[in-house]
C-alpha cells in the first residue's frame, strides 16, 4: 500500500461541509416543496448557500495535496 | 494484484498529471486550449451580432438568450437595477468559464484549464478590483471601509471582534476562495475521471481475470457517468463563480443590507 495519510484526513475533513451542504439542499427541498412558486427564488440562494458552505471542502482538497 | 501478467504497477493519477510539457517551444497543451477558447467565444459573439436583426436569426437568438440569462437571473437578482451596467462582463466571464470548464469533457482537449491555478486567479483578481473600485466610487474611500467594517445595528461592543473579520473576509479571503473554488473543482473532477479510466484501462489490459474484467468495466461505465456528472459541475462552478462575483459587486455598491 503506497499513499498519503494527508488523503485520510482529507476525507474526515469532507464530513463537515458535506453535512452543510446537506442541510441547505434539506432546506431547499422542503421550502420548494411547501411553495413551489418560491422555487426560482429560493433557487439562487440554494446555490449561493451551497457554493459558501463547498469552499471549505475545496481548500481542504487544496491543503491535503499542497502540505 | 492477483494475476501474475500484472506487468507494471498501477500509479494512481496526481498532481503530476497536471503538468503538460510544451507542443512547441514552451507552449503547451493548456496554452491551445485557453487560446481556442477565447477564439470560440470571441467568434461567437462576433457572429451572434454581425447582422443583429429585429427578428434573430439562430445565432442571434442564442446569444441573445445566453445573454438574457446573465440579465434576468445574475446581473438583476444579485444587484438590483443597476446590475445592468455590470452585464458585459458577467456574461463575458461566463462564457469564457463555459468554454475553459467544458473543455475538460471534449474528446481530445479533455483538460479542464482552470484547473491550472493562475485563470481562475487572474478573473477573481479581475472581479476583485471591479467591486473595490465601484465600493469606493459610490460611497468614497472611508465610507466603503466604514460601511465595511462598522455596519449599522451591530452592537458597539462587538465592533472589535467584527471589523477584522469584515476586512479579511472582504479584502482578502473573497478572492482567494472564488480562486480555490474553481480550481479545485476542477482538479478534483479532472483527477477522478482519470481515476475511474485509467484504472478501469489498467484492470482491463493488464490485471485481466475475471475480477479484472468485472471491476475494469463497472470503472469504465462509471467514467463515463462521471463524465456526464463532470459536465454539470463544470457548468455550475462557472456559473457560481460569476453568481459570486455579481454578489460582491452588489454588496459593494449598496451599503445597507
Amino acid at each position: 500500500m503506497e499513499g498519503n495519510l494527508n488523503m485520510v484526513g482529507y476525507g474526515l475533513a469532507a464530513i463537515g461541509p458535506g453535512i452543510g451542504i446537506g442541510l441547505i439542499f434539506a432546506a431547499y427541498i422542503s421550502g420548494v416543496a411547501r411553495q413551489p412558486e418560491a422555487r426560482s427564488v429560493l433557487q439562487g440562494i440554494a446555490i449561493l448557500g451551497f457554493a459558501l458552505a463547498e469552499a471549505l471542502a475545496v481548500i481542504g482538497i487544496g491543503l491535503a495535496f499542497a502540505l | 494484484m492477483l494475476a501474475a501478467e500484472a506487468s507494471e504497477e498501477f500509479h494512481a493519477p496526481g498532481p503530476a498529471d497536471f503538468e503538460f510539457p510544451p507542443i512547441i517551444g514552451g507552449f503547451s497543451k493548456p496554452m491551445l486550449i485557453i487560446l481556442l477558447g477565447t477564439l470560440a467565444v470571441g467568434l461567437f459573439f462576433y457572429f451572434a451580432v454581425r447582422r443583429a436583426g429585429i427578428v434573430p436569426g439562430k445565432l442571434q437568438f442564442a446569444a441573445e438568450g445566453f445573454y438574457g440569462f446573465v440579465r434576468n437571473s445574475i446581473a438583476a437578482d444579485a444587484i438590483g437595477r443597476e446590475g445592468i451596467k455590470y452585464v458585459p462582463y458577467l456574461a463575458t466571464l461566463l462564457a469564457f468559464l463555459i468554454v475553459l470548464n467544458v473543455s475538460g469533457i471534449i474528446p481530445f482537449l479533455q483538460f479542464p484549464v482552470t484547473s491550472r491555478i493562475a485563470i481562475p486567479l487572474f478573473l477573481a483578481l479581475i472581479t476583485w478590483v471591479i467591486y473595490n473600485y465601484v465600493g469606493i466610487k459610490r460611497q468614497g474611500f472611508g465610507g466603503y471601509f466604514k460601511n465595511m467594517l462598522f455596519p449599522s445595528g451591530v452592537p458597539v461592543a462587538v465592533y472589535p471582534l467584527l471589523a477584522p473579520i469584515e476586512f479579511l473576509s472582504t479584502v482578502v479571503f473573497r478572492p482567494i476562495t472564488l480562486t480555490l473554488r474553481l480550481t479545485f473543482n476542477m482538479f478534483a473532477g479532472h483527477l477522478v475521471l482519470l481515476l475511474c479510466i485509467l484504472g478501469g484501462e489498467f484492470l482491463l489490459l493488464h490485471v485481466q481475470g475475471v475480477i479484472g474484467f468485472a471491476a475494469g468495466g463497472v470503472a469504465l461505465l462509471f467514467g463515463i457517468v462521471m463524465t456526464f456528472f463532470e459536465g454539470f459541475i463544470q457548468l455550475l462552478q462557472a456559473y457560481v463563480f460569476t453568481l459570486l462575483s455579481a454578489v460582491y459587486i452588489g454588496g459593494a455598491l449598496t451599503h445597507e443590507h
